[in-house]
């Protein structure tokens, strides 16, 4: 039962090393060059799973930002270079105003004539400083980035796999690796 | 040698079981992965240093710019090295296939019409992939392997000698060459103008609007170099494996 228990803790890591085995027994063991190939892909696609797993976070949607955060970025980099250096000191400053119009809001109380006014100064302050970009809000983009060109190398080293297996067809007329190595040893 | 394998295969497996207990736990936002400085950064900066809404794409294009150029560098080596293995040039008589049983001189009508609707909406979606990466999921690699299943989709239904008129031979391999050469441009571009390699920002020179700006309109442009080159290598790789290289009819 505990056993169980730390596999359903951990399945994505023992379902990649299930794969992973799968895939190298495969390269080891097989006599076919097409299945050693077939097994070089499923022990790729195992890493990928691994890292993929690795960027996913509970909760977490995919690195992309929604539109209004993209906006409020834009909205954000218009005003020049000096402010992204100190993005840190603009957050602050900004929680600051939001405090003010808070105080401000309690003060127009009082006035009916200008209460509208703070109300809406309010709500779009609520609705700006939602916006803002948590880092455990999106899943890790840097892992998607390193599979995607993971996934490009795959392609690459499969096709140049069977373009060899073809070609060891061509000569040999075989694509049993223990066939081929015993035309070269007895000299055909 | 089976039973030597599956020995390997246990022994490799329970090793890694064992290393199993010391990896974050699922979901686990404070893993070290996702707790690092630079991934964080790449979450909270993108938006106000690049513009782009997906961050994957700002990575892939901009960030790691080397690691996508040399990636395309690969792709492009391997569509030479599968050039190099298999093709053979002159008439050939290795590895006869058997006669086509199917009536090969009239093509069907049915994959005839679906051809003509499904190859330009196939071609259409691989544009707005690539063009629409920097808002959506997608980019040059994706775009450019939907462009190259285009082709590749007309050599199956017709057979090669059609898809050769669209894509010769050596325009698929100038249009690899192309993208690539978009790729490094934009990096040599940026150290004409006295920058480091690949870093956009330079680019403002040439391209309108600000520093960032730049960097927003070079990842697309070298999207689009990629995806020359995975367009024009995929369709490369197919058209050789499926002829033996002989480059005369396909599957």
């Amino acid at each position: 039962m505990e056993l169980l228990q730390s596999i359903a803790d951990s399945f994505n890591y023992w379902i990649y090393i299930i794969l992973m085995m799968i895939g190298l027994y495969a390269l080891v063991a097989k006599n076919n060059l097409v299945k050693k190939l077939i097994g070089m892909s499923i022990f790729q696609t195992a890493i990928i799973l691994f890292y993929v797993s690795i960027g996913y976070k509970d909760g977490a949607t995919i690195p992309i930002l929604y539109e209004h955060q993209a906006h409020h970025g834009h909205h954000d980099a218009g005003h020049g270079d000096a402010e992204d250096a100190h993005h840190d000191v603009e957050h602050a400053v900004e929680e600051a105003a939001k405090e003010i119009h808070a105080v401000a809001e309690d003060h127009a109380d009082g006035h009916d004539a200008h209460a509208d006014d703070h109300d809406t100064l309010v709500d779009s302050h609520d609705a700006h400083t939602s916006s803002a970009i948590h880092a455990e809000d999106f899943a890790n983009p840097l892992v998607h980035v390193l599979m995607l060109t993971a996934i490009v190398v795959g392609v690459a080293t499969l096709g140049v796999g069977l373009a060899i297996t073809q070609k060891l067809y061509g000569e040999f007329g075989s694509i049993e690796e223990s066939e081929i190595i015993e035309q070269i040893r007895t000299g055909k | 040698m089976k039973i030597l394998g599956i020995i390997t295969v246990i022994i490799t497996g329970f090793l890694l079981l064992q290393a199993e207990r010391d990896f974050p736990d699922w979901g686990d936002a404070a893993s070290p992965a996702s707790d690092n400085r630079l991934s964080q950064h790449y979450i909270t900066e993108t938006i106000n240093e690049t513009r782009v809404s997906n961050m994957v794409t700002a990575v892939l294009a901009d960030y790691r710019g080397y690691d996508t150029m040399f990636e395309t560098v690969v792709i492009f080596t391997a569509g030479i090295a599968i050039i190099g293995i298999l093709r053979v040039y002159g008439p050939s008589t290795k590895l006869e296939h058997p006669e086509p049983t199917l009536d090969t001189e009239k093509p069907d009508l049915i994959i005839e019409t679906t051809c003509r609707l499904l190859i330009p909406i196939i071609q259409l979606f691989a544009l707005y992939v690539i063009a629409h990466g920097h808002y959506s999921p997608g980019g040059g690699f994706q775009g450019g392997v939907i462009f190259g299943a285009a082709f590749i989709l007309l050599a199956l239904a017709r057979d090669l000698q059609t898809a050769q008129k669209w894509v010769p031979e050596n325009r698929v391999l100038n249009l690899a060459a192309i993208g690539i050469f978009i790729y490094a441009g934009h990096g040599v571009l940026s150290l004409i103008f006295g920058e480091n390699f690949l870093d956009y920002s330079i680019l403002t020179k040439v391209l309108p609007g600000d520093a960032i700006d730049a960097r927003y309109h070079s990842m697309l442009g070298v999207e689009i170099g990629v995806a020359f080159t995975v367009t024009a290598i995929m369709f490369s790789i197919y058209s050789n494996l499926a002829s033996n290289g002989k480059m005369e009819e396909g599957i």
